[in-house]
């Protein structure tokens, strides 16, 4: 198939930026989207010009590095699949593919497509984990855990954090990642005595980092690379109003220092 | 202080307009079914308004507390649009919504119509003041012919237009509205077909076909 790409090229940081037109020929359907752009890419090389920068690792769906606004929709046009996965079979010969980076002003542009997404880390960093003394793990089975919420959980970690949900927010918000880590933890045992705490704290970094608010629209959802529902946009709100309101006092987690 | 907490972060700003737009909700479907008693003559009509004038400080407690909602809200709304533009400073060329809703992507202009239609409601049948241009020519403002004001006002083909055009936001407005809040309290349960959103959709259908009956009931010569 041919393809014609419009692509935002910017060099760097602070330079300006703007769409360019390339054309992919001789593509074959059954490459993925990325190596459609490793294909260009090498003939840019070839001439003498920049290749596109873009983010990737895993190419498999589970590492959260890529990600691109593909014809308006992040990751492109099919449902809960990153990127990497996507494959050219999802377009037409004869096409014309628009790609742009994430775009939000705590999403800053480093090249091309390459964003910095050094946000979503400093939002975990700001509560995203238990205060536990490491070692070697415990038997598996001493924690009951009801499975639904076991289930629950594991849907919410399920999270690559790659920022489709911000990207693809009319609010530019990042409320389905943060409210997809608060939840993974405060659905387990191990996240209660900090659940409250870390509830107001992430919240109030993802604010910090300039992000929107949620309005509900739901693209985030549609636009999750793992089919996060917004149901745990709900549950951080409840814990965080909960926080807010009530200021629970934290359980003590016994031993150590007391 | 926790409404500080609320305050300053977006996630509490958008529960403050949860609960400011649940106190408008509860309003509006009072509001409705009061004044359905169009339809049953002057004498009924009328009544129910003496009866609410006659209330006194508490229809000044009730009035307060509307317009301090109303208010909040409409802050609330204001900030969180200019936190929204700000966190996103160079815009997609193409962006295409996937599931959104008409609903969900008019509650900002949806809602500043409102406002406009709020404010001009009030100045139409409660102060009266611009009665003179939106009723019938010749027709007089009374303050205990309450009936005789709504079918002075829409005998008149644009004032009912523009009545029932509004309604058609509010039914937008609360379609996407109701069921929000529940989501923004957190008080929604996961589920594939949730309770809130039946619900939602039936206030939002029920007010507007209510509140547009009136003026097309006078309109059509229903109501006289
Ligand atoms: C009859 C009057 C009104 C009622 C009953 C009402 C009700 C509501 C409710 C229940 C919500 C949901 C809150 C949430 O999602 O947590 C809401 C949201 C909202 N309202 Fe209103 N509202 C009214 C008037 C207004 C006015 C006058 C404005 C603006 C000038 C406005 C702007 C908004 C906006 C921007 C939202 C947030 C949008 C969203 O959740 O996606 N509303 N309203
Ligand atoms: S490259 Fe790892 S998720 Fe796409």
């Amino acid at each position: 198939m041919n393809l014609t790409l419009q692509v935002w090229r910017q060099p760097g940081p602070t330079a300006e930026g703007g769409l360019k037109e390339y054309k992919a020929t001789d593509v074959s359907p059954d490459m993925s989207f990325l190596e459609m752009l490793d294909v260009v890419n090498e003939r840019l090389i070839e001439k003498g010009e920049m290749p596109i920068a873009f983010d990737h690792d895993c190419r498999e769906g589970i590492c959260g590095s890529c990600g691109m606004m593909i014809n308006g929709v992040a990751h492109g046009p099919s449902r809960g699949t990153a990127t990497c996965q996507l494959h050219m079979r999802s377009f037409r010969d004869g096409d014309t593919i628009v790609i742009e980076p994430w775009r939000a002003r705590a999403f800053p542009v480093i090249k091309d497509l390459v964003v910095n997404r050094g946000a979503l880390d400093r939002i975990i960093a700001a509560g995203g984990y238990i205060t536990a003394p490491t070692g070697s793990a415990q038997d598996a089975n001493s924690i009951p855990v009801p499975k639904q919420d076991a289930d629950a959980s594991m849907d919410a970690a399920a999270c690559i954090g790659c920022g489709a949900c911000v990207a693809a927010c009319p609010n530019g918000s990042a409320s389905l990642f943060t409210g997809a880590k608060i939840s993974h933890l405060g659905l387990l045992p191990q996240g209660q005595p900090e659940r409250y705490r870390r509830a107001l704290s992430m919240v109030a970094q993802m604010d910090i980092e300039g992000f929107g608010g949620c309005t509900l629209f739901g693209e985030c959802q549609a636009a999750c690379p793992k089919e996060i529902s917004i149901d745990v946009i709900s549950r951080m709100n409840r814990d965080f109003l909960r926080a807010a309101v009530t200021k629970p006092a934290e359980r003590s987690g016994g031993g150590g220092d007391g | 202080m926790w409404a500080l907490t609320l305050y300053r972060s977006t996630i509490g700003k958008k529960i403050i307009m949860a609960v400011t737009g649940l106190v408008l909700v509860v309003f509006v479907i009072g509001h409705m079914a009061g004044n359905l008693q169009e339809f049953l003559g002057p004498a009924r009509m009328n009544a129910y308004a003496a009866f609410l004038k006659s209330t006194g400080e508490l229809l000044w407690i009730a009035r307060i507390g509307l317009i301090a909602a109303t208010v909040l809200h409409v802050l609330m709304a204001w900030q969180l649009t200019q936190i929204k533009r700000a966190a996103r400073p160079v815009d997609y060329t193409k962006r295409e919504p996937q599931v959104s809703t008409l609903a969900s992507r008019t509650m900002r202009w949806g809602g500043v119509f409102l406002l406009v239609f709020i404010v001009f409601h009030i100045l139409h049948f409660t102060t009266g003041t611009v009665f003179p241009i939106a009723s019938q020519p010749g027709d007089q403002f009374s303050h205990t012919d309450v009936y005789g004001n709504v079918v002075s006002a829409f005998r008149t083909p644009w004032v009912t237009a523009f009545y029932v055009v509004a309604m058609l936001f509010l039914l937008l407005h609360l379609f996407h509205g109701a069921w929000s809040s529940v989501r923004t309290l957190g008080l929604s349960k996961p589920s594939d077909h949730p309770l809130h959103r039946r619900i939602s959709t039936v206030i939002a259908v029920v007010v507007w076909l209510g509140f547009s009956a009136i003026p097309v009931a006078v309109l059509l010569g229903v109501i006289r």
